[in-house]
């Protein structure tokens, strides 16, 4: 039945002139990290409607979407970059931009579509029409020294901000002339993982796996320089092991605080958004990947790494307290919320299935196959500041 | 039996044996959930096709001038300071020398 409706709309869908009227704001795609496809997704009727495939590496692919939210970039381990039409269900455009990619993010004004990489480490702009190359900003942190690139946002003003894990700082490329970034460059601190920024695009925040703390950065008043919050949160008490890095992404801001995984702790900090001094902890299941709140920041979902990946907890962000233990399936690797929350689908990637919950009832909604599903990615990320 | 399996699978008996003087043979099985193992877990950092991610590729290039037995003693105790955590919890240690042997002869799918 599902096969039929997909080939049905496959059919509509391909005869262009006769395309049905729609919008994309419930659609989506889900990463199938094995097998080189992406399956596109209907949250309304929770349903896959197409797959495409030929897309090379997906381990540790992301997606951002078009500023209509009809087109989806796919940034490949590989370096390939991919554009999606939503809507015709085919690839419009792909290129291979570098060796070795982590993700990317698109600029303010939707113009820019900009790649992080790890090798060479730096970040590349594409023209979002064209995919065509504007500039790249190599990070070449010392001289003949380039860094792997983690944590790119978009920031208000067509920058980007991001960190360098190698050269242990913050950089924040200035975009407004596509074709000659002009970056300043902020200390961070011993190995920065992955990076934030803030709902508001204020903040950007870089975890770092070095040492214990996180690097802030005001972006509102970047004269001020970066500094240190969390600092000293592991008490010198020996590190457990890190078997995947942690996630973040600006989903971390939640009832006015900051909900943050710990590195080698069982641990999910909490930091007042404002002030930025710790305000609590929440003791959880294992070595924290994605902590992400709801839409409406009731609830905070977290999942782990290996050994501890067939768990999802769930926070009550009023409370700061654990409401919910899950077990949706065999390494859950990542979450997406409904647009508006109503929802979350995960990724069991291990029993090749999507899972949706209803985040209220915490009842189970049902669940689509997908050959070992990594990312989810709905379109409601087109219109958010720092993705 | 194809020649380059047969191949592969005498390269891997002899390997083994000369690794691993007396040894126990890993079962199918077993070598089934390392592989998975490797692509999917190690892989996360090292990525699925192990060319490299936030730690170094894992191809029998990039390991060809490297002594087995540091690498081994990677695996199992990680390396201090970076992000290679110890394994010892999950993996013993002929099982990472059965990883080592198949990571230097080009990792099976
Ligand atoms: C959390 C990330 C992470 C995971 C997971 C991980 N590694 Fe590593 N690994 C690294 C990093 C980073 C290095 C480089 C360390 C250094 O700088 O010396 C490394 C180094 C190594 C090396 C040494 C390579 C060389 O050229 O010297 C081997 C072998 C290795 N890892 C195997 C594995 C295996 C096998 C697994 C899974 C059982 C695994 N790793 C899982 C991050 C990881």
């Amino acid at each position: 039945m599902q096969l039929f409706f997909s080939g049905l709309l496959a059919v509509l869908l391909s005869a262009c002139s006769g395309m049905p009227l729609r919008g994309t704001g419930d659609l989506g795609l889900v990463v199938e990290r094995a097998s080189s496809h992406v399956t596109l997704v209907n949250t309304s009727s929770r349903e896959a409607y197409a797959r495409i495939g030929g897309l090379g590496d997906l381990s540790h692919a992301s997606v951002v979407y078009s500023r209509d939210a009809r087109y989806a970039f796919i940034f490949g381990r590989d370096g390939g970059l991919t554009k999606v039409d939503l809507l015709e269900a085919r690839i419009v455009k792909r290129i291979m931009q570098s060796g070795n990619a982590i993700g990317g993010s698109i600029s303010q004004d939707g113009r820019i579509v900009v790649a992080q990489n790890y090798t060479p480490g730096g970040i590349k702009a594409f023209d979002a029409e064209t995919l065509e190359l504007l500039s790249e900003v190599p990070a070449e942190y010392a001289p003949g020294s380039f860094s792997k690139v983690v944590g790119l946002a978009d920031v208000p003003g067509n920058k980007f901000a991001y960190a360098l894990f190698d050269g242990g700082e913050i950089w924040v490329s200035d975009f407004s002339d596509s074709k000659r970034p002009v970056t300043k460059r902020y200390p961070a601190g011993l190995q920065p993982y992955d990076g934030l920024v803030t709902p508001d695009g204020r903040y950007y925040l870089a975890g770092l796996f070095g040492e214990d703390g996180i690097a802030l950065l005001d972006l509102w008043q970047p004269e001020q320089g970066s500094r240190k919050i969390l600092e000293k949160y592991g008490r010198g008490e020996e590190k457990l092991p890190v078997f995947k890095m942690p996630h973040l992404r600006g989903w971390s801001v939640a009832a006015g605080r900051a909900w943050l995984p710990a590195i080698g702790r069982h641990e999910v900090l909490i930091a007042d958004a404002a002030s930025w001094k710790e305000t609590g902890r929440v003791a959880v299941k294992g070595q924290p990947v994605f902590v992400m709140a709801s839409p409406d920041g009731r609830q905070v979902w977290v999942n782990f790494a290996f050994p501890d990946n067939g768990w999802v907890q769930v926070i009550d962000t009023l409370t700061g307290k654990i409401v919910q233990t899950l077990q949706p399936g065999k390494a859950v690797l990542h979450m997406e919320f409904t647009p508006r929350g109503e929802a979350v689908w995960l990724s069991a990637r291990d029993d090749n299935r999507v899972v949706i919950y209803d985040t209220k009832t915490f009842r189970n909604l049902g669940s689509l196959a997908a050959d070992a599903p990594s990312g989810i990615f709905f379109t409601s990320r087109a219109a958010r500041i720092g993705f | 039996m194809s020649s380059s399996r047969f191949l592969y699978a005498l390269t891997a008996i002899l390997l083994g044996s000369l690794a691993m003087p007396g040894m126990a043979e890993l079962t199918a099985a077993r070598q089934k959930e390392l592989v998975h193992l490797v692509r999917q877990d190690c892989g996360s950092c090292h990525g699925m096709t192990l060319r490299g991610g936030l730690g170094p590729a894992l191809l029998p290039a990039t390991l060809a001038d490297k002594p087995a037995e540091g690498l081994v003693a990677t695996i199992i105790g990680g390396r201090p300071g970076t992000p290679m955590p110890p394994w010892h919890r999950f993996l013993a240690e002929d099982e990472a020398q059965w990883i080592v042997e198949r990571l230097m002869a080009g990792f099976p799918e």
